[in-house]
């Protein structure tokens, strides 16, 4: 191999993006967490993926990490900004119950992930979370390393408007970032995302995904059809609005066997509330919402996804 | 005697709430000691607190309360105590007291023999008692935001407590709070001690120990620490000073436990971004202190307050980081900044009808055209009482006072709105009025800060709160018990402030007089139905009513008057905010003195004299229909030369002399209700007194309604 064609990453013997990923979950999976895949519903965030916002749900303990790709149509930047992403890479972590050393099991992921604690500034501070639209909040930090927003970290009080109990701790890794901070490289686009054992030849963050940032900006603030994303809204909405009925009415039914409850599709109804909190997203994105049309369109989407919260819990009770 | 040591160990506590929370352990913990008897009266406390720790020491503590003896007194002698054999009631009391029969006593008093008993209790342990008491106390702390982390939900606290220290002395206090058991064992520096325990040997080694394991417990010392190691930092530079930021030195005081510091730098190029949103990167985002230079311009560097001590290998890593992220921050804002200068403010007016103001009301468009109506209003209004102010100015940047919504900056920065409309004018040449109005246009955010130092300013911001209040008021959305979604009340305190602090000829009716209406009209100006529903003609009245209340709070709340000479001062006018803040200062001074106390309850009196005739039905006459009792024709001739004296010194505000005056009538209000009957029997009579009395309220009634004032 050339020296003069290393890129820092190897240089300084950083992990590349996918390393990077495969670390931190072999790390949690080797104290117990089951590794999920990412949810194959657009989310705008990893929290939204039921395997954390149903999962937290009821007393039954929990742990799980997944890697979720994370849409957030307004923050696209045709692929342009260095710093900035219209999907990134939550690595989303929830422990329920928290353990009691759980912030030291998160120095340890770390130190896992080649970050050598002597040499850098760490501090934990107070970043409080909210979902409004899921009714969901808790409190916590952001953690900064060397003056860099790394993780965001929560433990989990109310969601879907209900109290949760046991918590639990959220942990969301945001994973460019922590790969650019790795790589010591000043755009996402240029981290080495993977690199070929052979030939030492790499690929990047921009080789797999520019393309995807450039297009979804052109769609997103251009070209999608305002009229289309609000009848694909009000659809959606509508059934969900209508199975959530019928949960009410199923739920509230002391007659109605305990198997039929289990059987009602509340996963299914969750999943049309995420394409409408989505379907927002873009419209957003889109210019077509007021500031003063924001609050009753996220009004909306809260009656579902805190309609379908509240469903699961009667349902785990079933 | 003996010293006491508390540590409550945490997850990093927000750094907002760790000062009052060390004050109140501190308090809370001596304030327990006192009651229970267990101070020594040179006892000394002292807390100490980093993010991950509260904690107290006490030295002086007694290792028990003192035994006490008490006298309890029971029946009669005669009653408890049969031919020398005692009774049924004797047996009661001593089992109350506690005591045998046989060792009551017998205690002769002035009114007779009675019945009593010496009681002597054993005092407590410290021991025991803060291990009963003290958790209960730790867990009342208040914090602004509490979790819970426990299963079942048995506290709330801040963090979750994940270790706790008690002792007196070299021995463990054997109290659990929020399920950790007390032991002596401390914890160090998270990285830079590691996790090996950190054993307190005695309490007062505390300080020491924690040292040791590279954490400063005492505030006061980590900020000295801090101070010096910016100045030292800094000193690097020649000529260079760390611009002083008191409320950051106190959060990084309280987000560190080992303070050092790193000075980094960035390109000089970003120094032509305005100051206003380098500092705000740093000092906001990053919490990075600004240097500045022999003549106070900002200089391409930063410090860093660090939680660790390293290498320089360490050192000149972290340095890297943190510039790196500055600099991707200060790019971001060039980045912004230059394409906003592509399209001027003057340019930007029309691209405010995309954005909603409110979606029944319309866009900022419409905000801005409502908002200039009223800043013509009070312009007018302004210049008639001789206010020195570029009118042309006021209405310009009134116009232009939105369109910084539109730019890339203000969306990225969203706190620095206006300001960046601002000093976007300035660079735009708008003119050095119409930016400053522009850039002060949200002042006072909040009752601590100031109000706008330009009139123009003032103008506008007063002009931009009252249209928001009624409109928002019009449809509906005025503020609910603890609901204030659109921020009213903060729009309405900005207008008293305003009004209370500038020097500017206006009224609260004149602030309301100016913006009433428009209210339903679209895009074009043109009037359209209100939303159904609504009852427009009270929101004038429902708005002036929020006003009062909002002054209400600011003379009481921010200036500290007593409610009860806050509600005299506004019965008798709630319009005029400094000359209400000038007749509450009179008041406040006259009320101490005897004769207007009397003045007050006699006030008090009339007037629940006058609302039972009223009841009653009885007519008020004029005191002249009637032949008058002495002492009531003395009390009427004696206001008829005072009112016109009083009002004259209320015309010249001299509401000291007025009150002091008004205080003269004592005497013959005195003599009055002692001598005449004022609901006499004989209809004509009592109506002339009733006259006389509503006369007197009247009159002088102009600077306070005294009848609200509290009399002991």
């Amino acid at each position: 191999m050339p020296s003069t064609e290393l890129a820092p990453a190897l240089k300084t013997g950083a992990l590349t993006f996918q390393d990077l990923l495969f670390r931190l979950q072999g790390f949690w999976a080797e104290r117990g967490c089951v590794l999920q895949q990412p949810y194959d519903v657009e989310v705008g965030a990893g929290t939204m993926a039921p395997e954390t916002f149903l999962r937290v749900l009821g007393p039954k303990p929990y742990k799980v990490g997944y890697a979720q790709p994370s849409r957030r149509p307004a923050d696209g930047r045709y692929g342009e900004n260095p710093n900035r992403l219209f999907r990134h890479t939550q690595f989303q972590l929830i422990l329920k119950p928290p353990p009691a050393n759980v912030q030291e099991l998160y120095l340890q992921s770390l130190e896992a992930i080649g970050i050598d604690l002597s040499k850098h500034d760490l501090k934990f501070e107070e970043d409080n979370w909210e979902w409004p639209a899921g009714g969901a909040w808790g409190v916590g930090w952001q953690v900064m390393l060397d003056g860099l927003e790394i993780t965001q970290f929560t433990y989990f009080q109310q969601c879907g408007g209900m109290d949760l109990d046991p918590i639990c701790a959220e942990l969301t890794y945001g994973l460019e970032r922590i790969a650019a901070f790795l790589q010591d490289v000043d755009s996402i686009y240029d981290i080495v995302w993977a690199r070929d054992p052979e030939t030492g030849e790499p690929v990047t963050y921009g080789d797999v995904r520019l393309a995807e940032e450039l297009q979804f900006s052109v769609y997103n603030f251009e070209v999608a059809d305002i009229d289309n994303l609000w009848e694909h809204f009000n659809r959606y909405e509508a059934e969900a609005k209508d199975l959530l009925a019928k949960a009410d009415a199923l739920f509230a039914s002391e007659t109605a066997p305990a198997a039929e409850k289990r059987r009602f599709p509340l996963l299914a109804t969750y999943e049309l509330a995420l394409k409408c909190s989505n379907l927002f997203n873009v419209l957003d994105a889109r210019g077509a919402i007021s500031v003063t049309e924001r609050v009753g369109v996220i009004g909306r989407i809260r009656t579902l996804a805190v309609g379908v919260a509240k469903a699961i819990a009667l349902q785990q009770a079933a | 005697m003996a010293d006491f040591l508390l540590e409550i160990g945490l997850e990093e506590v927000p750094a907002r709430m760790i000062a009052g929370a060390e004050a109140e352990l501190g308090r809370r913990v001596h304030d327990l000691l006192t009651r229970e008897r267990l101070l020594t009266p040179e006892a000394k406390v002292t807390t100490y607190s980093t993010p991950r720790r509260l904690a107290v020491l006490v030295e002086g503590v007694l290792a028990a309360q003192a035994d006490t003896e008490e006298q309890m007194s029971g029946p009669s002698w005669k009653v408890a105590f049969k031919d020398g054999a005692p009774t049924a009631a004797a047996e009661a009391f001593a089992r109350k007291a506690g005591v045998a029969v046989s060792a009551l006593e017998k205690v002769t008093t002035a009114k007779g023999e009675y019945v009593g008993a010496t009681v002597r209790r054993q005092g407590i342990s410290a021991t025991q008692l803060l291990a009963t008491e003290l958790p209960k106390e730790v867990l009342a702390l208040y914090w602004a935001k509490n979790m819970y982390w426990r299963a079942g939900k048995p506290e709330r606290f801040v963090r979750p407590v994940r270790w706790v220290v008690a002792m007196l002395d070299a021995a463990i206090v054997p109290l659990e709070i929020a399920g950790i058991v007390a032991g002596q064992v401390s914890r160090g520096h998270r990285v830079l001690h590691g996790e090996a325990p950190v054993v307190i040997d005695v309490a007062k080694n505390y300080a020491e120990a924690l040292c040791r394991a590279h954490v400063v417990v005492h505030v006061a010392e980590r900020r000295q620490i801090i101070r010096k190691a910016l100045d030292k930092a800094t000193r690097t530079i020649p000529g260079a000073r760390w611009r002083e930021d008191e409320p950051l030195v106190e959060t990084v005081v309280h987000l560190t436990e080992w303070p050092t510091v790193i000075l980094g730098s960035f390109e000089a190029e970003y120094l032509t971004l305005p100051e206003e949103v380098l500092v705000t990167v740093m000092r906001d985002h990053q919490k990075y202190f600004a240097v500045e230079d022999a003549r106070s311009k900002l200089a391409p560097h930063f410090l860093a307050v660090l939680n660790t001590e390293t290498d320089a290998e360490g050192a000149e890593i972290i340095r890297h980081g943190n510039q790196k992220v500055l600099r991707a921050r200060f790019k971001d804002a060039r980045f912004f900044w230059d394409v906003d200068q592509k399209n001027p403010l003057v340019q930007r007016v029309e691209s405010l009808k995309h954005v909603t103001f409110q979606k029944q009301l319309g866009s900022y468009y419409w905000k801005t055209g409502q908002n200039r109506a009223a800043a013509e209003r009070l312009g007018l209004k302004a210049e008639s009482g001789r206010a020195k102010f570029d009118n042309a100015s006021l209405l310009r940047a009134t116009e232009l006072a939105k369109t910084d919504l539109t730019a890339e900056l203000v969306k990225e920065f969203t706190e620095l709105q206006g300001i960046i409309g601002g000093l976007y004018a300035r660079a735009q040449g708008l003119g050095e009025h119409v930016a400053l109005a522009i850039y002060e246009q949200y002042t006072p955010a909040s009752m601590e800060d100031n109000i706008p130092v330009s009139v123009e300013g003032q103008l506008l911001g007063l002009a931009d709160r009252i249209q928001t209040i009624v409109a928002m008021f019009g449809i509906g959305n005025a503020p609910t018990g603890s609901k204030d979604p659109f921020a009213l009340r903060r729009a309405a305190n900005g207008i008293v402030k305003i009004l209370a602090e500038s020097e500017l000829p206006l009224t609260l009716r004149d602030v309301l007089e100016a913006y009433t209406g428009d209210v339903f009209a679209d895009e074009n100006g043109i009037r359209v139905d209100p939303p159904r529903n609504i009852d427009s003609d009270q929101t004038p009245v429902a708005v002036a009513v929020f006003l009062r209340e909002r002054l209400h709070f600011y003379l009481k709340d921010v200036r500290g008057f007593a409610y009860d000479v806050v509600n005299a001062v506004l019965a008798a006018d709630a319009s005029d905010v400094r000359d209400a803040i000038a007749r509450a200062e009179a008041l406040t001074a006259a009320r101490a003195s005897a004769d207007f106390e009397a003045i007050s309850a006699a006030f008090k009196r009339i007037k629940n004299i006058l609302r039972q005739a009223e009841e009653k039905g009885f007519a008020v006459g004029a005191p002249q229909s009637a032949k008058l009792a002495p002492e009531a024709q003395a009390l009427a001739d004696a206001a008829a030369v005072l009112a016109p004296k009083v009002a004259a010194l209320r015309e010249k505000r001299a509401y000291g002399e007025a009150l002091a005056a008004i205080a003269t009538l004592r005497p013959f209000v005195d003599a009055f209700f002692d001598k005449v009957m004022v609901l006499d029997p004989d209809e004509t009579v009592r109506g002339a007194h009733l006259g006389l009395i509503d006369g007197v309220l009247r009159g002088f009634s102009g600077i306070a309604d005294f009848s609200e004032i509290v009399t002991g």
